[in-house]
């Protein structure tokens, strides 16, 4: 098989590509899906177990009504009908992440079906189509040992903590998604973040995908324009939004590679890189029907109540895309500002600023600006640069309050960013108040003044302009501390200009 | 015509992880057609307005509230496990297992 891989254009120009998402997000409830243990993150292992997530002979699993409703709530979010009735199923294996050989799930009867989730990918809205969202159990964690970097390859054994067997999971599956050409990455990305956002929005999950409670798998396929579909692969361990855009293009370009080469795609698991970017062959599965679904004897079947489900519906919150046109208005930004603020991923970010005291404006400006420069250095998504929204808000106080200007305000937004402390902190500590001390600032410019007699004479002829170069000058003695327009005022005073 | 194979019994014992001998097959095989087929009256008596039943009570919605209930401590947890380390379940290697199925 050839190892140079053709260019995306000429990838795109030749082939279409066919994409699909697997989201698994783990629900925030207080206690697991089927029993009453805890699902807090960590914890010693085996600590958050009982004979039902052990799976223990005799023991019997009931269902969370807490997780029930947070998966009709999703559903409801993506326009979905929810079922009238419908069960649960054993899928069975075997490997030891769930001790029970088989994990309680939804086959071919999940509680919510056939919605959609609109996404604005390049100012165009992409309607994309879900097939369903159904319920079922998270899996234990394996420790491979004895081979090279806790990798299952070369591993002589596996320890295994239940704590995380059973926390609640649902898993969204949307549509095939046809005829999104090149763009199919970045739609990818942007159902993954709207996904992310809607289900935040309902507080039901916190949604990260560096913690894996939520989790992503891409299934991709190419084929030639005119012509069916072709054999699909699958993409695991896709952790984070970045790595869906990669995944989906590495893999188009993989599949293309293959296919000029006269070979078949295999219909396989694969695994992606997070160091090169690309995807790897995993462990072969064994396939759906060998899984033997069948309907879960240990739990009756839910039949959720009409009056209970358009409850939920009018309960539900502002979906984020509606937020979103609210919050342009209220900023007054136009679709293409817009755009840009979510691309940086600072939505939130400004309105919780704004909410703090900042106007949106200066909101925007930080963290579009300086903010967003720096996390693009660092390879850092926006929210996890290190300045919190409160503390932005401070420092444009301090800005506002006349205490800082532009230039030192950046600095302090550094110390900020560095773990300083909060904005009047790194003022303090670095000692970056703008001097207000008339005093100081009075000697600073007559200093200036006897230093530049010429200067001087030309600003008391009536020559204002040349001011200029003494306010540089008193910046300089002040270490840029001084706000300038004061100091202009001060020196045009002191002159009798 | 015989309801299942001695093939899918073999495919069945792998799935399951069970070490069947040649003979067993052969015994299983008979003994799981005959089962098969015995279940299969029960098919030829429901009329299309019967559904499959999956469940003998008729119950929907049971549900319980999200509060936590008291979880085992971990040494009565592994107290039933073959192999225990870092207060883990300690299981042989799991690829060579998967490469075999």
């Amino acid at each position: 098989m050839t190892t140079t891989l053709p260019s995306y254009d000429d990838v795109v120009a030749r082939y279409e590509p066919v994409i699909g998402l697997e989201t698994h997000v783990e629900l925030g409830t207080r206690t697991k899906m089927f029993c009453g243990c805890p699902t807090d993150f960590g914890g010693e292992p085996n600590t958050r177990v009982c004979p039902v997530c052990l799976g223990l002979p005799g023991s019997l699993p009931v269902v969370n009504k807490a997780a029930v409703e947070a998966t009709i709530r999703i559903g409801l979010a993506l326009n979905c009908s929810i079922a009238d009735w419908c069960r649960f199923a054993r899928k069975n294996y075997f490997y030891p992440d769930m001790p029970k050989n088989f994990q309680i799930s939804q086959y071919d009867e999940p509680l919510c079906v056939d919605g959609y989730l609109d996404v604005e990918v390049n100012g165009e809205t992409v309607r994309i189509g879900i097939e369903r969202v159904h319920m079922e159990e998270d899996t234990g964690k394996t420790l491979h040992v004895g081979g090279a970097t806790g990798r299952i390859h070369g591993a002589t054994e596996s320890l295994v903590d239940y704590n995380r067997a059973g926390i609640p999971l649902v898993e969204i599956v949307t549509k095939p998604i046809p005829g999104t050409g090149e763009l199919a990455p970045e739609v990818a990305r942007a159902y993954v973040t709207e996904l992310r956002d809607v289900i935040r929005s309902l507080g039901v999950s916190d949604v990260r995908m560096e913690e894996g409670s939520l989790r992503c798998d891409v299934n991709t396929s190419l084929n030639l324009p005119g012509q069916e579909w072709g054999t699909r692969t699958e993409t695991k361990n896709v952790n984070s939004l970045r790595s869906v855009e990669r995944a989906v293009r590495s893999e188009m370009l993989r599949q293309a590679s293959v296919l000029d080469a006269g070979g078949r795609i295999t219909q396989e698991t694969r695994h992606f890189q997070e160091d090169t970017g690309d995807t790897r062959p995993g462990r072969s599965k064994e396939t759906a029907t060998d899984y033997r679904y069948f309907p879960e004897p240990d739990l009756v079947p839910i039949a959720p109540d009409p009056a209970w489900v358009a409850e939920l519906k009018a309960a539900l919150p502002e979906l984020p895309r509606v937020h979103r046109r609210r919050l342009q208005e209220q900023w007054g930004l136009s679709d293409l500002d817009m755009q840009s603020v979510l691309n940086a991923g600072a939505v939130e970010l400004i309105e919780q600023t704004v909410a703090a005291g900042a106007t949106p404006a200066a909101a925007r400006k930080w963290w579009l600006g300086e903010l967003s420069r720096r996390a693009n250095e660092t390879g850092v998504e926006l929210v996890d640069v290190g300045a919190t929204p409160e503390q932005v808000a401070e420092l444009q106080g301090l800005v506002d309050a006349g205490k800082l200007n532009d230039k030192l305000a950046r600095t302090v937004l550094e110390g900020v960013v560095a773990g300083e402390g909060s904005p009047t902190e790194v003022m303090t500590s670095r000692n970056l108040e703008v001097v207000s001390d008339t005093g100081a600032l009075t000697a600073a410019v007559d200093e200036a003044i006897a230093a530049n007699p010429d200067i001087a004479d030309k600003i008391r002829s009536g020559k204002v302009a040349a001011a200029g170069a003494l306010v540089g000058a008193v910046m300089k003695t002040t270490r840029g501390q001084a706000d300038a327009k004061t100091v202009r005022e001060l020196i045009l005073a002191r002159l009798g200009a | 015509m015989a309801a299942i194979s001695r093939e899918e019994v073999a495919h069945l014992a792998r799935l399951s992880r069970l070490a069947v001998t040649e003979e067993e097959l052969d015994t299983f095989a008979g003994q799981l057609d005959v089962i098969l087929q015995a279940v299969a009256q029960v098919g030829k008596v429901a009329a299309a307005d019967i559904p499959p039943t999956s469940h003998s009570v008729p119950l929907t919605n049971v549900l319980r509230e999200d509060v936590e209930t008291p979880c085992l401590t971990p040494e009565e947890a592994l107290s039933g496990a073959p192999d225990v380390d870092q207060q883990r379940f300690r299981v042989p290697r799991i690829l060579n297992e998967d490469l075999a199925s």
